[in-house]
């Protein structure tokens, strides 16, 4: 059992606040790290890993802190988001002096490369792999000491789909094993394909935390507003508010459109053309005006 | 302390194709000086003096130090490749230490070596020259190494620096202000090499005395901050 606790965790730089008071505990199997790019996701992930000090609050792995103990990477793997790492080794090479830096030889980095299914490529130089190859020697060499904590920094970026079931499988086959097992990604499918437990971060604030379908339905259910014009907008509008479904509505003169808030999105996108249809009223435009993912995101937080 | 697994990959990063270009370039440019010296003016001890106190320790040793010095760890730093050291349960220290030692013996081999080599080319080592100036520059490589190994390790810039400490501070200042040459690693080195060689042809504006305690000092204090600044080496997410 590997439990990371991350207790009241700050971090600023300068003048700009990247992770603000953040407290979670991550347990054994899969979580996923959610947040739209530039949320502090890999700020807290350099804090889990001991690269940065928090400014305030703490980070321990079973009551041990983090920063400054170089004991503590005998139980953490970690897989860095940045692509450097001694091209001029082949991939063998690469993953024998990890093994050799944690007290251990061949036979260890040996199973890492074939955990990873590197072995067809792994006498080649490490300048010559593909984004997805990279991954998987970083991957092995994360592997190499069998920790029981791993951090993956957006381990997806730039995969490939095939790529990027098998290192699917692979996490989800850690996470079958007990170990604790934390990923980052700003793309929600991609943490609700594989992390039961997902963690929000927005803005350097943690926005929302629990099982996946509840964070799902945290994102579905939220308000939703949409930019509607029409053969007769105020007609439309008064035949809308009528229905609890829709919360507001506001005639925008500029725009020349309807701007209507729904409350439950399964039931006023089924209502909107009914209604339309029974009053003679012909749609122009049905538009989504905030499904980008940071308003969603933004939602979650106020939330 | 010794970590043969940092060493290894420090060797290679170091000597990896266009490193080792720019490194065995200024020694070849001293043989092939020392060679075209002979061969226009002779053996001259005055003239072996000049060219490998001139251009062998002022301006070739300071080079390759800072080439080997920063290049030991600057580079990984810059690029984030430091995270697969900095992810073990290795001393900081051991990692710096380890490096020192390998920045250490790239330098003395790619300085000291060729000095000898010109030296004996120039005047056969007449009056001990050839051998005090590889003293020298044996003596230089330790402390330039350690102290532009600390320069790798606290500056993105560290080659920058470097270059100028070697070129404006030990070859210019050092030459016109005299307070300046007492803090000049090419002094201290130039005060061992003095004691080698005897005579007027090798000369030091410091004494051996406080040039061996500079020498250490320097190089014990830059290696120590060194492990320190390691020790919380903060590596800037992509963000």
């Amino acid at each position: 059992m590997t439990t990371l606790s991350i207790d009241h965790v700050s971090r600023w730089f300068g003048n700009v606040v990247a992770v603000n008071d953040i407290t979670m505990t991550i347990g054994p199997g899969v979580t996923g790290l959610l947040g739209p790019n530039g949320a502090g996701k890999s700020t807290l992930i350099n804090m889990m890993g001991g690269f940065l000090a928090p400014s305030t609050g703490t980070v321990t792995l079973d009551g041990q802190p983090v920063w400054r103990n170089e004991g503590i990477y005998r139980h953490i793997g970690i897989v860095p988001e940045r692509e450097a790492m001694y091209d001029f080794l082949t991939g063998r090479e690469f993953v024998v002096a990890n093994a050799e830096l944690h007290g251990l030889g061949d036979k260890a980095a040996q199973r890492a490369l074939a955990t990873v299914e590197m072995e067809y490529a792994q006498d080649r130089r490490i300048a010559t792999y593909s984004k997805g190859m990279r991954q998987r020697v970083k991957m092995a060499s994360a592997l190499v000491h069998d920790p029981s904590l791993l951090l993956l920094d957006e381990p997806f970026n730039g995969m490939d789909p095939r790529q990027r079931m098998q290192l699917m499988d692979l996490l989800r086959r850690m996470g079958d094993e007990g170990r604790t097992v934390l990923f980052s990604s700003h793309i929600l499918e991609e943490v609700e394909q594989l992390a039961r437990h997902i963690e929000v971060v927005v803005a350097g604030r943690h926005a929302a935390s629990g099982d996946y379908r509840k964070i799902r339905r945290l994102m579905t259910d939220r308000p939703h507003r949409y930019l509607v014009r029409s053969s007769d907008d105020r007609a439309l509008a008064a035949a809308l508010i009528a229905d609890p479904s829709t919360a507001g509505i506001e005639v925008d003169h500029a725009e020349g459109a309807l701007r209507v808030q729904a409350v439950d999105f399964g039931r006023f996108t089924a209502l909107l053309p009914k209604v339309a249809r029974d009053h003679g009223i012909r749609l122009l435009t049905v538009s989504p005006s905030d499904e980008s993912l940071e308003s969603v995101f933004s939602y979650l937080v106020a939330a | 302390m010794y970590d043969p697994t940092v060493a290894r990959l420090t060797y290679r990063a170091l000597l990896g194709r266009r490193r080792a270009l720019i490194l065995g370039a200024l020694p070849l440019l001293l043989i092939v000086i020392a060679v075209a010296v002979r061969a226009l003016s002779g053996a001259d001890d005055q003239t072996a003096a000049d060219v490998l106190g001139g251009f062998a320790i002022a301006t070739m040793v300071p080079i390759i130090g800072v080439i080997a010095g920063t290049g030991a760890i600057g580079p990984e730093i810059d690029d984030g490749s430091v995270v697969y050291l900095l992810a073990k349960p290795l001393k900081r220290p051991t990692i710096i230490f380890t490096k020192l030692i390998v920045a250490i013996a790239v330098t003395m081999v790619f300085s000291a070596v060729p000095t000898l080599i010109a030296g004996l080319i120039l005047n056969g080592n007449g009056q001990q020259i050839a051998v005090a100036y590889t003293v020298a520059a044996l003596v230089a490589s330790i402390a330039y190494s350690a102290l532009f190994l600390l320069l790798g390790t606290v500056s993105r810039h560290a080659v920058v620096f470097g270059l100028v400490y070697a070129l404006v501070w030990e070859a210019l200042f050092g030459s016109l202000v005299p307070g300046a040459r007492t803090l000049s690693v090419q002094q201290w080195a130039l005060a061992v090499a003095h004691k080698v060689a005897g005579g007027d042809l090798v000369t030091s504006d410091v004494g051996l005395t406080t040039a061996v305690v500079l020498l250490v000092v320097v190089t014990v204090l830059a290696t120590w901050y060194a492990g320190q600044k390691l020790r919380s080496l903060k590596l800037a997410g992509e963000e």
